[in-house]
């Protein structure tokens, strides 16, 4: 069982959690391989998606998780919500958690929003992107693809590469590896590294080559220019490609074995190179589809009992 | 108002800095006024006699850093309510920042506070006028007008000033006056969209982070500032080491630089914030360990002259609320004497003259207002202190109208149970009645 009723940061799991989540997670995956890949463990039981961000994959990937254990799903996006006419977050959970919903999968663009909302709720809620804080279940499909690929975490070199400063991503990878026993390098910009790398588990390296070179997992994170505001942290696109993008060059001098991942959405041609992002050392539909298990293993994990797990 | 009975304060400890007093004696108080401070004192039959053995008697304690709140904000705190938390706080004399709605920028305001002040009747309240219109960082306030009607300082406490040139205009014209000009130090540029400070804690809770950086920029144009013009300065809420070090120096060379700190700054660190908690969060943000520790040296070696509180009442609608939308500031009038004891005297070995002299005499000096000493033939404002009374802090007890404080839920010992204004008890925790008239 999970200690928390809410899945709020990979801060918030210990390793043994965390393993019990992907195996759960496994499981799952063989229910999606099956011809008929809905099964009845969660009927009856309500899951909100409160998305304050727009979301095309992630939300749609909560969505399927639901369907596939037969939960009933309401999505309710911002711009259609209360939110705009001067409610207070605190109301808008309220007001969800009256018509009493199991799970309150939440995304918000300011940090420790999820965590706020836990305190005045008896629903599960599940942080699904928070500011620049944490999207664990991201972390935890990034760690079932990887762990999928080398049969094990611990002792694996993982290389993050982008704005870690400002990525959700990157903060609950950086921890969730280095929590499972491998070694987290990241690189990037000097402007975009983290205050204390240290106080999540990551060294930096400024260097790209250097920085990749004994990676197992070498991971892109998305350019968001609109996350730059309005002083820009590196001078062009241009130059971050050349720079930190990963060409045919770069990956051409990684390890035999190593796995080329993504968040996605891709920019093609800024962080990574189009033939990098479709090579055969390239995992990013793998994590696509462990995200929909990771997911269902969440759901059930928090709605059932341990004994009738699939 | 009718006239008090005399009170004769018995067998405490007076501590008086100014006139380097710490002995066991007797302090009598008549006609409104401090009579005699002896060994034993006789009195006569309508006298208030009240046992202070074990008790401390100090001069009574001020605070130069303080937001009422009134005009515009009357939700969160009012002249009232901040006058009775300082009155329980053992605080006879405050002075309130200008950053009220509207801003107090013109004497009609700072009069209407002043009045206000008198009709509470249980703390002395010194206005600080802003610098700047509508603290708008442009074009200075009256500052002849603003003196004649009471204020006592200048500043744009809440924000900086931020264009260089206007603090130097401010600097300069405040000597016509020989009045001072208090300083939020903050490079707006650098602290922008910030909601704690950067570092370890921020880069753990996905928080933007404002640099010490930030601060201590800002500390050091506006000694330079200081030097260039040739006028007095004080910097408001110092939280970093770096800026305790350019104090320092600044006072080593001969400037004439003051400077305060508040409780939280020596009690608290950024892992305060952790969970998302609102009630840590202020303007300056809490720093480090090693930044707490620069502050407490800077209080003991007189770099730092003064605590200060930066009450700043926020109700639960600015505080129950994502991080980054939450109200900066704490309240501090009814904690920052308990916290100076718990922390500075009983943690880290402080004489307790030296507190005292952090709480009366250098802020009074510094403002150059009446108190802060306890000299016979002063107006009596007296605050009798029981160094070892534990008491809990619940929203209960607060006195202030916010309860927006990050100590809730802690026992403290040692607290203010009398507070004497002009000869009158307007707080009083030994005789179990509060005296307002
Ligand atoms: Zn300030």
């Amino acid at each position: 069982m999970l200690k928390s009723r809410h899945i709020l940061g990979i801060s918030h799991l210990s390793p043994d959690e965390i393993s019990f989540i992907l195996d759960t997670a496994q499981s799952m995956k063989e229910i999606m391989d099956r011809p008929i890949k809905k099964v009845p463990p969660l009927r009856g039981k309500t899951i909100v998606n409160l998305f304050f961000e727009p979301s095309t994959r992630t939300k749609l990937s909560f969505e399927l998780a639901a369907k596939r254990l037969s939960a009933d799903t309401v999505g309710i996006a911002a711009s259609t919500s209360s939110v705009v006419k001067g409610e207070t977050l605190i109301d808008t959970a309220r007001n969800i958690e009256a018509m009493r919903p199991d799970i309150i999968v939440m995304r918000h663009s300011m940090s420790g929003a999820p965590h706020l909302i836990a305190n005045h709720v008896e629903s599960a809620v599940i942080n699904a992107g928070d500011g620049t804080n944490e999207h664990p279940s991201q972390a935890l499909l990034d760690l079932m693809t990887v762990r999928e690929h080398f049969g094990t975490l611990n002792g694996l070199n993982v290389t993050i590469i982008g704005d870690i400063a400002h990525s959700r991503v990157a903060h609950s990878d950086i921890m969730a590896f280095s929590m499972m026993g491998a070694r987290v390098t990241v690189c990037g910009p000097a402007t975009m590294m983290p205050p204390d790398p240290d106080a999540l588990g990551a060294r930096v390296c400024l260097d790209l080559n250097k920085a990749v070179k004994d990676a197992h997992v070498v991971m892109a994170l998305r350019i968001q220019k609109e996350r730059q505001g309005s002083l820009p942290l590196f001078p062009s696109e241009r130059e971050y490609a050349r720079s930190f993008g990963l060409s045919r060059a770069v990956t051409s001098e990684l390890r035999k074995d190593a796995i080329i991942m993504h968040p996605g959405p891709i920019n093609r041609g800024v962080e990574m190179s189009p033939e990098v992002a479709d090579s055969i050392n390239s995992v990013i539909l793998e994590q696509v589809t462990n995200g929909v298990a990771v997911r269902m293993a969440l759901f059930t994990l928090l709605l059932t009992d341990q004994q009738k797990l699939p | 108002m009718t006239e008090a009975r005399p009170i004769l304060l018995s067998q405490g400890r007076v501590i008086d800095p100014v006139q380097e007093i710490d002995i066991v004696a007797d302090l009598l108080i008549q006609h409104g006024r401090i009579q005699e401070i002896a060994p034993r004192i006789s009195s006569s039959e309508d006298t208030n006699r009240i046992d202070c053995q074990g008790m401390w008697i100090v001069p009574g304690l001020v605070d130069m850093h303080v937001h009422l709140r009134e005009p515009g904000e009357e939700y969160k705190e009012t002249i009232e309510t901040g006058c009775m938390a300082a009155a329980a706080g053992g605080f006879t004399s405050i002075a309130c920042m200008p950053n009220t709605s509207p801003p107090n920028d013109n004497s009609a305001v700072t009069k209407f506070i002043i009045e206000r002040a008198r009709e509470c009747g249980n703390c002395r309240v010194f206005p600080v006028a802003a610098i700047t219109r509508g603290q708008k960082g442009g074009c200075l306030t009256e500052f002849a007008d603003l003196l004649a009607a009471g204020a006592i300082a200048f500043s744009d406490d809440g924000l900086p000033v931020a264009d260089p040139a206007v603090m130097r205009v401010a600097l300069e014209y405040s000597r016509n006056f020989k009045t001072l000009i208090i300083s939020h130090a903050e490079e707006l540029s650098l602290s922008r969209g910030g909601a704690m400070n950067e570092g370890t804690a921020s880069t753990r809770l996905g928080l933007k982070g404002i640099p010490a950086a930030a601060e201590e920029i800002a500390i050091f144009r506006d000694i330079c500032l200081a030097e260039l013009t040739g006028a007095r300065l004080h910097i408001a809420h110092v939280s970093t080491a770096g800026s305790v070090e350019i104090i320092r120096a600044a006072k080593k060379k001969g400037l004439r630089v003051t400077a305060e700190t508040g409780p939280h700054y020596f009690s608290l660190t950024e892992d305060a914030v952790d969970g998302y908690n609102t009630l840590a969060k202020m303007n300056p943000p809490l720093r480090t360990e090693k930044d707490r520790q620069a502050i407490i040296e800077g209080l003991r070696d007189g770099t730092i002259d003064a605590i200060a509180t930066d009450h700043a009442p926020h109700s639960v609608l600015e505080k129950e609320c994502e991080f980054h939308l939450a109200a900066n500031g704490i309240i501090g009038l009814e904690t920052a004497l308990p916290l100076a004891l718990d922390v500075l005297v009983r943690q880290e070995g402080f004489a307790e003259a030296d507190i005292i002299r952090l709480m009366t005499g250098n802020p009074s000096n510094i403002l150059g207002i009446s108190g802060g000493s306890l000299d016979p033939g002063k107006l009596a404002d007296v605050t009798v202190i029981d160094p070892e009374r534990e008491f809990t802090l619940t929203t209960e007890a607060l006195h202030s109208k916010s309860h927006n404080s990050p100590f809730l839920g802690r026992t403290f010992r040692g607290r203010t149970v009398l507070t004497i204004l002009e000869g009158r008890l307007v707080f009083d925790m030994l005789q179990h009645a509060y005296y307002m008239s």
